[in-house]
């Protein structure tokens, strides 16, 4: 691996001005391939969820999934492109083993979407417009693990061996058109863009586009031109970025390395090249010797798709509110601060405390536990919030538990540790583990006159008008009843019977 | 026993259902045909023995249970090795495939057997159906049963011979530039290219995916029309498969009549480079149908001119794509897997081996076609001829009910006469390449030998897609009308082997 | 239209996968000259403004509903594997020794 000086960030973007393309492969949810009917489940043994068809045996057909079509549409719409009234399958043709046919069944002059926007929300609330070039159907490759060499890469590797489990799941590809005008912001706009675009696709529940899964994978295309200059540079892809962090730090990099390189009077190599996790890096992908001609046409085996626009239409009608829209709509409806907003959009709360909402609680008794004591669970477990084991109902269980006293914060975030723990919902938590407040006036009553007698000189502090000095009182009984007790009810108590007013 | 092999297919299913033959007698006599002259027609590729017996038996047995059987129950066949069949091997007369297996059956091998069809085995052919001679099969050519030193036609050479040699009643056919009616042509045989999209293609290995279509063979038009009907019909596993009723082959077949048919002479289809016997025989068709009350339109389809051109793009450049999956990964035969090398040296050492001539001259032509500079002088262009030719025929059709021509321009030439030459063998497609490029239908039949090399020529009736049954229509009343003058089946007059 | 040489071969080869040798390259060079000489006529028609014919059959819009249909088995989708191991396809190194 070859070491690349680095020009700093802020110098680089002194001199030049970043152009960036982004190219987003979602893999639908369907339940079955794109152009077969072999199941799409996670899991499944090896080779085991294939066909004629997803093999590329001869003779095997392909017919279009339905549903794969329908969740384009929809992606173009809510991307705000244009739907085409006819567009056809084309053939990518190029060999890889991993990919049956050898040719991708794709799209090409005729993407079934085009021409859209998706407006995302910068951390500080400012919008950018990313104008959207087309969004096609494809399908996905079979997966290859390569055994010999060192770890598993590709490289070395003795011999490979193929699962075609994944060759033909859909895929919808998403293409932006040259991001212009961003500036310094250019790696966070490449962040926002594929988060935004994460939300959207699960919005719009055509796919969990979990990034992680491979489910929704980023190529980052980026090119440099001197400030002021209109030409676009020379631009490098880097391939498969897969996490939103990554996206960000992809972006970063390259602008630095095309900085540096066009700092020193050396030209940018259109190249592929590969993003390293470890340190943020990329690296150049293996040169090819001679240009990819992939040399498109119709598919054959496929009739064009002609979306009707009744259909369209009809499908505009259901769309979804956009999260970024809905953001706004519950960070006004729940008083909280962009900042704060975007905090929880992170965390990937919004869904849960909506969620949580519904199920009874007020908005601030959602937040406060999602965002505080689960998010800290989350946090220390390296899980996402959703993957927590507690529901939003009994998250709101919990809060309802404290609104009406019978819990206080101490005891309900002791629920939450034992419903957590699968000890059972809060309310069986609270019976098993014996959490309930202590409101019985008479068992309390009891403790805040122990209280009293064993603290006399506070007493009379308390007696002599320093009503201030309460506090140890009630800390003493708290410490009595070990917690179980509504602190405010505690100090009530003893200011009423030490007969001063509080 | 010698009679059952000369039997129709009509025939031989009633005569079955009536009991005076069992479909195991029917099938053991086939059998016992191939087994003495297939050594010198090589019409076969794989004989499935045991497996044509087993479905013999099967439809014996449901006889005597007294279940009503297909018109076609217990009639041999013999199946184009083109198609897929589970468990049987299916080479698309290649060495890539040799031995392959497939673990499925094409939709019409399916159909065959749900109407109680005895498929006999695989026939031979040119390599993925890329040819007019059957010389092109990786396992030697097949000879033709009027001259075994000639043709048999191709790219179903086989299949069109096992019917000439008495081997098989019907046969299944490919015809994706006129494979199944040049070889009916110069076999003295009939073949029908369906409307594109009335057989399924799911399970018939791709040579070119808008022009491939399967087909009926035969040695007499009800036959032909009886297979079609077995096999045509909408199938969900095609996307290009027409979802509409199959048109009434079977009664047109039945009920053969030109009076005050417009027929149209396609202009274009003759002169130069036609085999002047083949032209007689033709003349005296165009005489026979005027004869039978047919009105004849001499009708002009000037884009045909640039047929054989587009098709020589647009094939090519669908093969090139199609024939990609023969990667040596996944099936098929590997070479040159030592370890040391990559999978794309072993692909393309595979492909280099496995591949004849004629196929990779396809396959580079296809790429030169589909790549970047060419594509829209060549593929574009060739699409844009196709549009044309469609309306020639659709002008044709406002005139007239169906058009004929030769099938072929000459009789079945030797083997190995153009076997170096592609041009010249491309020249025998000229009169069936249109109607691929078009989707519509058409079929060949017998109308005589030529008089200066004593061989078989074919007459074309094309007729409007969706409207095949115009064809067995047309060609039920040719062929009574010709076997009354003649005597006898034309077939009769093919040396004994 | 120009001639084909023996280089646009080799690359054609390249892209189509085929290992050809020396004699085939000119071999086919002279063939496909040939052909695509006689074939180039269809350009005649590039400028007439009619359209492309992609599909011999106006149809539109043949889908399927996600239905999940039944898959091969395992062993049926290897049984023409040149070479498996651990119920998958064994291929050879995907990128050649650099
Ligand atoms: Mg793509
Ligand atoms: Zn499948």
């Amino acid at each position: 691996m070859t070491v690349t000086e680095l020009v700093s960030y802020e110098d680089a973007l002194t001199t030049y001005d970043p152009v960036m393309g982004l190219e987003v492969h979602v893999e639908l949810g369907t339940k079955t391939k794109m152009f077969c009917g072999c199941s799409t489940s996670l899991g499944a043994d090896a080779n085991s969820q294939t066909c004629p068809t997803c093999l590329g045996m001869p003779g095997s057909l392909p017919v279009v999934n339905a549903v794969g079509v329908e969740s384009a549409v929809k992606i173009g719409l809510a991307l705000n492109c244009s739907i085409a009234e006819w567009c056809r399958f084309a053939r990518k043709n190029y060999f890889y083993p991993d990919m049956p046919k050898n040719f991708q069944t794709s799209q090409y002059d005729e993407p079934i979407a085009f021409d859209g926007y998706l407006d995302v929300q910068l951390e500080d609330g400012e919008i950018f417009r990313v104008e959207i070039e087309r969004a096609h159907m494809e399908e996905d490759t079979g997966k290859s693990t390569h055994v010999g060499g060192a770890t598993g890469r590709i490289h070395g590797a003795s011999h490979s061996l193929l699962d075609y489990n994944r060759a033909g799941i859909p895929l919808i590809e998403i293409v932006t058109k040259p991001i212009q005008g961003a500036g310094e912001r250019a790696p966070e706009v490449a962040k926002a863009y594929v988060a935004e675009l994460r939300e959207l696709i699960k919005a719009l529940g055509v796919s969990e586009a979990r990034m992680e899964m491979g489910q929704m994978r980023c190529d980052v295309n980026l090119s440099l031109r001197p400030k002021g200059v209109e030409k676009f540079g020379t631009r490098s892809e880097t391939k498969n970025v897969n996490s939103l962090r990554s996206v960000e730090r992809a972006a970063r990099f390259e602008i630095q390395r095309h900085a540096a390189v066009l700092s020193s009077g050396g030209t940018i190599v259109q190249e592929t090249r590969h993003f390293h996790e470890e340190d943020g890096s990329t690296t150049p992908g293996r040169i090819k010797e001679e240009a990819e001609d992939y040399r498109y046409f119709p598919e054959p085996d496929l009739v064009p798709v002609a979306p009707s626009r009744e259909w369209v239409e009809e499908l505009r009608k259901g769309l979804p509110e956009l999260p970024r829209v809905r953001r706004n709509r519950l960070r006004e409806e729940w008083g909280v601060s962009e900042h704060d907003m975007q905090s929880i959009l992170n965390a990937g709360a919004v869904d849960l405390i909506v969620a949580t909402t519904e199920a009874g609680a007020d908005s601030a008794a959602a937040r406060k536990w999602w965002m505080g004591e689960l998010a800290r669970r989350a946090n220390e477990d390296g899980t996402d919030l959703a993957a927590l084991a507690i529901t939003p109902e009994q998250v709101a269980r919990v809060a309802a538990l404290v609104a009406e006293g019978s819990l206080n914060d101490k005891l309900a975030r002791q629920t939450i540790e034992g419903v957590l723990a699968g000890e059972g919902d809060p309310d069986t938590v609270v019976e098993k583990r014996g959490l309930k407040v202590v409101s019985d006036e008479g068992a309390l009553g009891k403790a805040v006159d122990e209280a009293i007698e064993s603290n006399a000189a506070i007493a009379d502090k308390i007696r002599g008008g320093k009503v201030a000095a309460a506090g140890a009182l009630v800390g003493a009984v708290m410490k009595a009843t070990r917690g179980q007790a509504d602190a405010a009810r505690v100090r009530e108590l003893i200011l009423e019977k030490l007969g001063v007013e509080g | 026993m010698a009679d059952l092999i000369k039997l129709t297919a009509a025939e031989t299913a009633a005569k079955i259902a009536a009991g005076e033959v069992t479909a195991v007698e029917v099938t053991e006599a086939h059998l016992a045909r191939i087994e003495a002259v297939d050594e010198k027609v090589h019409a076969f590729l794989h004989v499935d023995r045991e497996g044509a017996l087993a479905q013999a038996r099967a439809v014996d047995a449901k006889r005597e249970r007294g279940e009503k059987l297909g018109p076609l129950a217990g009639v041999p066949l013999a199946l184009k090795d083109i198609f897929t069949t589970e468990g049987i091997p299916t080479t698309v007369g290649s060495k890539i495939l040799e031995g392959w297996i497939p673990p499925y059956d094409a939709t019409v091998t399916k159909r065959l057997k749900a109407a109680d069809v005895v498929i006999l085995g695989k026939t031979n052919m040119d390599e993925f159906a890329m040819g007019s001679s059957t010389e092109n099969s990786a396992y030697g050519p097949t000879g033709n049963p009027w001259d075994l030193t000639r043709i048999p036609g191709g790219s179903g050479g086989g299949s069109s011979a096992a019917l000439a040699a008495y081997e098989a009643p019907l046969a299944i056919g490919t015809d994706t530039g006129g494979s199944i009616r040049q070889p009916a042509a110069v076999t003295g045989t009939v073949g029908v290219k369906p409307t594109y999209g009335a057989v399924s293609r799911y399970g018939m290995v791709a040579f070119s995916s808008s022009l491939d279509q399967g087909g009926p063979c035969a040695r007499t038009v009800l036959d032909a029309a009886l297979l079609h009907e077995a096999i045509a019909g909408h199938d969900e596993l095609d996307s290009t498969s027409i979802d509409a009723p199959v048109p009434p082959v079977v009664e047109a077949a039945r009920n053969g009549d030109v009076k005050g048919m417009r027929v149209g002479v396609v202009k274009e289809f003759s002169g130069e480079g036609y085999q002047a016997g083949v032209m007689q025989r033709f003349n005296e068709s165009v005489e026979l149908l005027r004869e039978l009350g047919a009105e004849i339109v001499e009708i002009s389809c000037p884009s045909f001119d640039l047929a054989l051109s587009a098709y020589y793009l647009i094939a090519p450049s669908e093969c090139s794509s199609n024939l990609a999956r023969f990667d040596a990964m996944r099936y098929g035969l590997r070479v040159g897997d030592d370890g040391t090398r990559s999978a794309e040296d072993v692909t393309a050492l595979t492909r280099e081996a496995g591949f004849g001539p004629e196929v990779k001259r396809r396959v580079m032509l296809g790429t030169y076609a589909l790549s970047s500079g060419y594509y829209d002088a060549y593929y574009g262009s060739a699409q844009k001829v196709r549009t044309l030719i469609t309306q020639d025929f659709e002008k044709a059709f406002e005139q007239v009910d169906v058009l004929i021509s030769p099938t072929t321009p000459t009789t079945a030439f030797p083997i190995g006469e153009r076997a170096d030459d592609p041009m010249a063998m491309y020249l025998a497609d000229l009169c069936t390449i249109p109607t691929n490029l078009a989707g519509n239908a058409a079929m060949s039949l017998p109308c005589g030998l030529a008089p200066e090399d004593g061989l078989p020529v074919g007459l074309q009736i094309i007729a409007p897609a969706m409207a095949d049954d115009r064809l067995y229509k047309v060609g039920a009343a040719v062929e009574a009308a010709f076997t009354a003058r003649w005597g006898h089946p034309l077939l009769e007059e093919a040396p004994s082997l | 239209m120009p001639g084909i040489t023996r280089e646009e071969v080799a690359h054609l080869a390249r892209l189509a996968r085929l290992e050809l040798k020396d004699e085939e390259l000119d071999h086919f060079a002279g063939q496909l000259d040939d052909i695509i000489g006689a074939v180039a006529r269809v350009s005649e028609v590039a400028d007439q403004d009619v359209p492309p014919t992609s599909h011999p059959l106006p149809l539109t819009n043949v889908m399927r509903p996600d239905v999940v249909r039944p898959s091969l088995t395992p062993e049926q989708a290897l049984s023409g594997a040149p070479a498996q191991e651990q119920q998958r396809f064994k291929v050879p190194q995907i990128l050649g020794e650099e």
